[in-house]
């Protein structure tokens, strides 16, 4: 058994069993997993930890789940020293998270495994979520895992690339014609209708703890202490939030220090409803229309996002947006300096994390780790311009005619 | 009888209009706030749509073109 012990509404306070329900019935925010820190204080330790599988899974008892695991093998993902970057850009201390290396390569399996273990446990035969490929890959490869069956909705335009990595997995694909609006507005429609488990709807509570195992590795690989900095993508706003509880929990269980990590988000420029409303010093974030390369994190209206926020302001973090052209760059500036090809959303993140030490909010000397969340192999479109080769005919002088001048010593 | 969680965003223009209420009256719906923050400028309401599914939709539709954006009380559905 799980140390789960209830749904407890963000905004009202109020308590729900642990059931396949998302909102409060009385004020419509999101219900939150609450967990018995005291007992599962007794069980976990740094010791227990450490010996256990290296997936996220080693966090088990950190996790609301009372069943049997789906696991495709996913997280405890490198925490590698940026230190070619860290120079480029001005950091002592810089650290990147490489989520990029999970079995669909993005975070999502961390949430898509406990969504869908929770999905088994409350009998589920059917499980569906609407995607802009990331969630839509994990989804379908962990459904194909299970047995379970999976629709899987996405907006007709979706990249080849990312219609590949989702339909391989054999799920029933349904593009859908219309914006991207249209098709939120759909799968909303359909959570009332079908017995489903909606991956990111009806079990989101449970889908948001994943995570939060995002937050523990990185306490764990830095030597049981959490980072002075922080700088992830905010889509939803949800993972931004679960890296902070997965740290605030390590410190609660004793297992880490104090936490006094200055948590720092990172939008598109085209799509960003939180780094408005960090900056206008607002409490509400007004929902806005996406317009951005950044697809995976073009999320118009956040249903996280006022928590978010919150936790932007009181960690004394910030927010941050970056241009398309800055995502570009930065994209390419990781594969260059760290040999990581993250997707957009890895651009943002690098393109913030720049902003923010030029404008001097991140001291040189901090010790600040970067989340990338996704590989750039699915949206390769994005920087299809990088590819300009020498052509060449299959001889040596044709080689030594086009090329010896970038040839040392010749 | 469906029932249906919104987020209306009222621009400025559109504050001092009784779209809640023509809502109700012209569709059939029930209107039931459940949060709200409305100001002389701007203002957002939480709030849930109870009445026939075809109703609803066409009262959505109405409040759209009115220039009040609609989203579901949930947030995106659609994902990364």
């Amino acid at each position: 058994m799980s140390y789960a012990k209830s749904l407890r509404c963000s905004k009202c306070g109020r308590e729900y069993p642990l059931e396949p329900i998302n909102l409060c019935d009385f004020c419509f925010s999101p219900l939150e997993v609450t967990y018995d820190y005291r007992s599962m204080s007794e069980v976990v330790s740094r010791e227990a930890i450490s010996s256990g599988p290296v997936t996220m899974w080693r966090y088990l008892n950190l996790l609301p789940i009372n069943d049997k695991v789906v696991d495709l093998g996913t997280g405890f993902t490198p925490l590698i020293k940026a230190e070619n970057l860290g120079k480029e850009i001005g950091l002592d201390n810089l650290y990147i998270k490489n989520d990029c290396l999970n079995p669909t390569y993005s975070f999502k399996d961390r949430v898509v495994s406990v969504a869908i273990s929770k999905a088994m446990e409350f009998g589920f035969d059917t499980v569906a979520c609407a995607s802009t490929g990331n969630l839509s890959a994990s989804v379908a490869a962990h459904a194909a895992k299970t047995g379970l069956k999976a629709y899987v909705f996405v907006p007709a335009n979706l990249e080849q690339g990312k219609m590949v990595s989702t339909a391989i997995y054999n799920p029933t694909l349904i593009a859908v014609d219309g914006t991207y609006d249209d098709v939120s507005r759909l799968c909303t429609q359909m959570v009332g209708r079908f017995k489903w488990g909606f991956i990111n709807i009806n079990l989101r509570p449970y889908y948001a703890e994943g995570s939060k195992t995002l937050g523990y590795e990185v306490a764990e690989q830095l030597g049981w202490r959490a980072p002075d900095c922080a700088v992830a993508p905010a889509a939803s706003g949800l993972l931004f939030t679960r890296i902070w509880k997965g740290l605030n929990e390590l410190a609660m269980l004793g297992l880490i220090g104090p936490v006094n990590t200055h948590m720092y988000l990172t939008q598109a420029a085209g799509c960003s409803p939180i780094v408005n409303a960090f900056n206008a010093g607002s409490l509400h974030v007004h929902p806005v229309k996406p317009n951005t390369i950044a697809r995976s994190i073009a999320i118009g209206n956040p249903s996280d996002g006022q928590y978010a926020l919150r936790i932007a302001r009181e960690s004394g973090g910030g927010a941050c947006a970056a241009f398309d052209e800055e995502i570009i760059e930065a994209m390419k500036l990781l594969s260059q300096t760290e040999g990581i090809f993250a997707e957009t959303a890895g651009g943002v993140v690098i393109a913030g994390l720049k902003r923010l030490v030029d404008s001097g909010a991140i001291k040189r000397d901090e010790l600040t780790v970067a989340f990338i969340t996704g590989s750039g192999l699915k949206t390769q479109e994005a920087v299809a311009e990088v590819v300009s080769p020498i052509t060449i005919q299959p001889t040596l002088s044709s080689f030594i005619e086009n090329c010896a001048d970038s040839v040392e010593g010749y | 009888m469906a029932k249906r969680g919104v987020m209306f965003t009222f621009p400025t223009e559109m504050i001092r209009e009784p779209i809640i209420y023509n809502l109700g009256r012209r569709f059939d719906v029930v209107t039931n706030i459940r949060r709200a923050d409305v100001s002389e400028d701007k203002g957002w309401v939480v709030l849930e749509l109870e009445g026939k599914e075809e109703d609803i939709e066409q009262g959505i539709a109405w409040v759209v073109t009115k220039g009040v954006r609609v989203d579901p009380v949930i947030g995106d559905a659609l994902e990364g």
